[in-house]
């Protein structure tokens, strides 16, 4: 039956019985679909319509969490307004907030809070509606060694404990002849253990999926997220700037960029702390770079920092090839902590330009740019990993390499 | 005060990592122009050379916050 025909015979029942229009525009439009030339029967159709619906589900998901996020990221720093604004109306005299409500919204303040590392994991509110997860302390001290007790009993820095007591996040004694190493399990370190928690639980079971069924058969569900990743690890970076040698440096290299991944991703979310953002951890990731790199340096490597190769020249390339040993992992130190750091103080900045302005006309601004911000954000986190694990692989690679071929190569590296 | 000089200096920072940027940018338009079939491969290389200058761009930034 040609498609027109159809038309016309649905169209003449419209005319008869106009009782349930919905039902006939309903097979009208499926009948129209006929008209197209690659949806020539029923199934094609509803193989197409599935092909969509996955998709779609997606995309709403993707977009409501982002709208999710962006909502949170305001609400974090909506409360210290909430605050002033309670205080300014019903006037409740609390004892430590007296001058609140002519005080300006310190956003500098705020954002060095999210920022740094703290005792005390803070999820919203502010003063006495702040909901937040105390954490243990632990501290030796040379007079009355190891202690354990939870940072709950600081109360925020309002009380001291045991002679104890925290000013600015630090802990002070009482006593002045004591002297304190601090070993507390602060949000940053709470985050570290989460994520390799995390990470230990997803590449533990995606390891057992592979012992189990082995290659033969697709990856599926997070096997498929991952080995795309992991492949890439190893066969771009390690393999592409290592060489041969490559296999032994993989599982440094692997480590090194889902421990990246994961808490810069840990670190976008609202009530996560900023780890990568803080710089004794990206210290701790570069000296282990510069270990690996200096331990397995061949004659070559050592050859071409002590003894560089115009000879006249040796005393002014000598200490700068030296030199450079140092400043190529303090670089990477440096590149990823002021990446993520400069990423949250702008989100927040961006936020914070509302409580500077006082109006709530900025807010769609300020929110779409923190939005923007936030999505560019995604991509920095995934490009500091990639970044941070591809230099480190430059770095290894230039050490290992056969001088003889990569003479120039290496060279190039340098300069 | 020192809080405006950390302003300028950051504003110094934007400049240069502006040029960087814009240099990368630039070369690897003309780049895919003569060569669009390697267009992925200059894509990953621009993103990583705008990623290292990004990079020196933000020491900048965090030194003018540090000195506020």
């Amino acid at each position: 039956m040609p498609p027109n025909l159809h038309a016309f015979l649905i169209l003449k029942a419209v005319r008869r019985k106009t009782k349930n229009k919905r039902k006939i525009i309903l097979l009208f439009s499926k009948r129209c679909l006929h008209l197209h030339p690659k949806t020539k029967n029923q199934s094609v159709f509803r193989k197409m319509t599935n092909k969509i619906k996955p998709f779609r589900a997606y995309s709403i998901f993707a977009t409501l969490f982002l709208v999710l996020l962006s909502t949170l990221t305001f609400a974090e720093i909506n409360e210290p307004t909430h605050e002033v604004l309670h205080s300014d109306s019903a006037m409740v005299a609390q004892p430590h907030e007296e001058n609140n409500s002519e005080k300006a919204v310190d956003i500098t303040a705020v954002a060095f809070e999210h920022i740094l590392d703290s005792h005390s994991w803070h999820f919203w509110g502010e003063g006495h509606h702040s909901v937040a997860m105390p954490l243990p302390i632990i501290i030796y001290s040379n007079t009355k060694g190891f202690q354990l007790f939870s940072s709950s009993k600081f109360e925020h820095g309002h009380a001291s404990y045991n002679g104890y007591s925290l000013v600015d996040e630090k802990i002070e004694s009482i006593d002045t002849n004591e002297s304190i190493v601090d070993l507390s399990i602060t949000k940053n370190v709470a985050q570290m253990l989460l994520s390799v928690v995390v990470l230990l639980l997803l590449f533990t079971s995606i390891a057992r999926s592979y012992q189990k069924h082995g290659v033969t058969s697709a990856p599926k569900g997070k096997q498929s997220f991952f080995e795309p990743l992991i492949v890439f690890v190893r066969d771009d970076i390690a393999k592409g700037n290592i060489g041969e040698k490559s296999e032994k440096f993989v599982p440094y290299l692997l480590s090194v960029f889902f421990l990246i991944l994961i808490n810069n991703v840990f670190g976008m979310i609202p009530i996560g702390a900023n780890l990568t953002g803080n710089i004794a951890f990206t210290l701790t990731l570069s000296v282990f770079t510069l270990i690996i790199t200096n331990i397995n340096g061949n004659s070559g490597y050592w050859k071409h920092i002590l003894l560089p190769k115009p000879y006249y020249m040796w005393f002014i390339l000598m200490p700068i090839e030296f030199v450079g040993i140092f400043t190529k992992p303090f670089a990477l130190m440096m590149r990823l902590f002021a990446n993520m750091t400069a990423g949250h103080i702008i989100v927040i900045s961006l936020i914070g330009l509302i409580f500077v302005f006082k109006t709530i006309y900025i807010a769609p601004v300020s929110i779409a740019f923190a939005l923007f911000i936030d999505v560019l954000e995604v991509l920095v986190a995934f490009l500091q990993a990639y970044v941070f694990t591809m230099l480190t692989a430059l770095f290894i690679g230039t050490a290992v390499a056969d001088h003889h071929s990569d003479e120039s190569h290496a060279g190039a590296d340098h300069h | 005060m020192t809080g405006s000089i950390a302003a300028i200096g950051a504003g110094l920072a934007v400049i240069g990592a502006g040029i960087g940027i814009g240099q990368i940018g630039g070369h690897a338009m003309d780049a895919i122009a003569r060569q669009p079939e390697a267009t992925s491969k200059i894509q990953t290389a621009m993103i990583i050379a705008a990623a290292l200058v990004e990079g020196v761009a933000l020491f900048g930034v965090v030194v003018a916050l540090m000195s506020k």
